[in-house]
């Protein structure tokens, strides 16, 4: 809905409201499928620049192999779809598409590379991240470390954040390059063809990306599939398409912004806007309407944009008081002001704990060593108590620092046997389902913050944070951070 | 050029590079597809539910869909002031009001876009299960958030006619006023949260 759309023909008073978009303009006796006029002075790249590799139409009269499907192809354009010229904005071109461009080639590495370690946060070694095989397809793996404790915090959040902040980027970008989807011919050579097709990749990736995620992060799971092996495995098809669009298009890019100056653009007031040079691509309208908007506002209104979201989502990761803006997004809730009163992720109703389970009757389990070790939450709480300030963070990129207290999983396995576990084994009460259980490698049972929490900011935990008991390691994701304990299994 | 390079640059219309990159990252995406397995891309039992059907209606919906209907809606706007009036915005107004709307109705319709599942309350159940809470304020809140919107577009462009009508008048009553030296007004940068007024 962003995109700044300074838009298409506007603002043309001799035009009545229902002239066709393709009407003729001043020089009417151009042919309908207009292409760049003849004698218009346009910024060609020499085809025989060494650094060219891009694909570009050189001509209308050239076609690669083979020619004659090309030439037919061009010769029958769909009647109804609109011509180069319904697009008049006065502000597309080169130079805009690039600044859209460059902001999303230094920012969108960022977003794909706090999510590929995401997914070594879930620990692939341990087999419990999703998807499971994913080939080459990851960074290497590494033990996940447990400090700073707000590395998974961080990570994140910035994934989440900065893939919401970058919406009103992607919608701009996106419209600024549209006459490129109706362009006819849409091929001359096999070479179009082929980059036309790696645009699949790219702008399905993007959108597939942020619609899944934005959804994820609401708990709205419309798409019915498994959101975490559909969002790794699209963000590799986006991943892909970057690249070899950023290979192909970095000259451009580079040509365009120099183009222009930005400096000057910021200074150019509406009434001094002027459309670009005519581009080979066609993005600048051979037959511009009068500006309604600057180059600066519509960089304004896109920043603008991004601005909003961030003041209404970064809350949900950064909390304090930034939590209460976060307006319309599920993180931004209050719960109250007492001790257990901060975010829940998954109710007990929603775990189906019963709470007969969790009472008197309640016996932690330790296994691994000698022999079975049962202990009740009475024997737990005359245990060394260890408190610490903990953030609890999760895969929507919410966070919130508690303060937890109760027995380190290390006295824990020292209790039952094992006192230098290779990993070990955590499951709940919560019969099935997703997360009910996890894997702990050995420096999230050996760090000194690692917990097995009875309480929270001075009191037991509630119901909906895992009374009686639950583990709380630094920088794990909150989903292994198990709730309802049943049972520890510490593993040599 | 070599030759070669030339030939090849007209039989497939680019550079070799090209070529090679694209098959490398059509391969890669082959791979991609293969780990997932082709048949994790289709749901059989509900149709519009699979990855394949997700990835492709993106593109449809941004680009045949979502844009179509953003850049009528902008175009209508300038029509319909126009068959309301008989003139352009720009036309009898000393500010155009014509950024005044876009940029609360862009802000709110943003919102709207990225956030309607809590406000139509979609996913309620999922919503419920993992929060415990209801998705009731949300509607509230975008209404009032949008509400806000135009009320401080409103006031921007108050402010921006007040502004234009003094510099319009301003040289009767101060021929060396510095009315040359300032911005149009419609160019006026105001600061409301959707964005800046321009």
């Amino acid at each position: 809905m962003e995109g700044s759309d300074a838009s298409p023909e506007d603002g043309r008073d001799e035009e009545g409201p229902s002239q066709p978009v393709a009407a003729p303009g001043p020089t009417g006796s151009q042919p309908s499928d207009d292409v760049a006029p003849d004698g218009v002075a346009v910024d060609a790249t020499p085809s025989d620049d060494p650094t060219h590799i891009d694909a570009k139409p050189v001509g209308d009269d050239q076609f690669g192999f083979p020619d004659r499907l090309w030439r037919s192809v061009a010769a029958h354009r769909p009647p109804g779809l609109p011509t180069t010229r319904a697009f008049r904005s006065p502000l597309r071109g080169p130079w805009l598409t690039s600044v859209f461009g460059f902001l999303l080639l230094i920012s969108l590495p960022l977003v794909a590379l706090t999510g590929l370690l995401d997914y070594i946060a879930y620990g692939p070694r341990l087999h419990q991240s999703i998807p499971g095989n994913v080939g080459f397809l990851h960074l290497p793996f590494f033990n996940w470390p447990t400090r700073p404790a707000w590395l998974f915090q961080v990570t994140e959040g910035l994934h989440v954040s900065l893939g919401l902040i970058l919406v009103p980027v992607v919608l701009a970008k996106l419209w600024s390059v549209m006459p490129k989807l109706f362009t006819w011919p849409p091929l001359r050579s096999v070479a179009e063809l082929l980059e036309r097709l790696s645009l699949v990749m790219i702008v399905g990736g993007i959108v597939f990306e942020m619609a899944t995620g934005i959804l994820n992060i609401q708990y709205d799971y419309l798409f019915g599939f498994n959101f975490y092996t559909a969002h790794y495995f699209g963000a590799w098809v986006f991943m892909t398409g970057f690249v070899v669009h950023v290979a192909l298009k970095f000259p451009t890019m580079v040509r365009s912004l120099r183009s222009r100056s930005l400096r000057r653009e910021l200074r150019t007031p509406l009434s001094e806007t002027e459309p670009e040079a005519l581009d080979v691509d066609g993005l600048v309208p051979t037959d511009p309407a009068p500006p309604t908007l600057s180059r600066r506002g519509a960089l304004a209104l896109v920043g603008g944009g991004s601005l909003l979201v961030a003041v209404l989502t970064v809350g949900q990761s950064i909390g304090g008081v930034a939590r209460e803006a976060a307006l319309l997004i599920p993180r931004g809730r209050s719960y109250g002001d007492g001790p257990n009163d901060f975010q829940v992720n998954k109710t007990a109703t929603a775990a189906s704990i019963d709470p007969s389970t969790t009472g008197s009757s309640w016996r932690l389990s330790l296994s691994g060593g000698p022999g079975e070790v049962m202990l009740d939450r009475a024997t737990l709480m005359r245990m060394h108590q260890h408190t610490a300030d903990l953030p609890i963070a999760c895969v929507e990129g919410w966070s919130t620092t508690q303060r937890w207290t109760g027995v380190r999983l290390a006295d824990l396995a020292d209790l039952a046997g094992v006192p230098r576990p290779a990993k070990a084994h955590v499951q709940s009460l919560e019969g099935g389902g997703g997360f009910s259980e996890a894997w702990l490698q050995q420096n999230q049972v050996l760090d000194p913050d690692a917990l097995l929490a009875l309480c929270v900011n001075g009191v037991d935990l509630s119901p909906d944070h895992g009374f009686p008991a639950r583990v709380i390691v630094p920088a794990l994701p909150g989903v292994h951070c198990t709730k309802w304990v049943r049972s520890i299994e510490f593993v040599r | 050029m070599s030759t070669t390079v030339a030939r090849a640059k007209h039989l497939y219309g680019a550079h070799p590079l090209h070529l090679l990159s694209l098959l490398a990252s059509f391969a890669l995406v082959g791979y991609a597809i293969s780990l997932l397995g082709v048949h994790s891309l289709w749901n059989d039992r509900v149709w519009w539910q699979s990855i394949i059907v997700w990835f492709l209606g993106a593109i449809v919906l941004h680009d045949l869909v979502l844009f179509p209907f953003y850049a009528l809606a902008d175009r209508s706007l300038g029509a319909g002031w126009r068959a309301v009036t008989g003139r352009a915005p720009e036309a009898n107004l000393s500010v155009s009001p014509r950024n005044y709307l876009r940029v609360p109705v862009m802000a709110s319709g943003l919102l709207l876009l990225m956030f309607f599942p809590g406000i139509i309350r979609q996913g309620s159940a999922s919503y419920l299960r993992a929060t415990g809470l209801t998705q009731q304020p949300f509607l509230g809140r975008w209404l009032l958030l949008t509400g806000t919107f135009f009320a401080v577009s409103a006031i921007a462009y108050g402010a921006a006619t007040l502004r234009e009508r003094r510099r319009v008048d301003g040289p009767m009553t101060d021929p060396d006023g510095p009315s040359s030296e300032e911005e149009p007004a419609s160019e006026h940068l105001g600061t409301d949260e959707g964005g800046m007024t321009w």
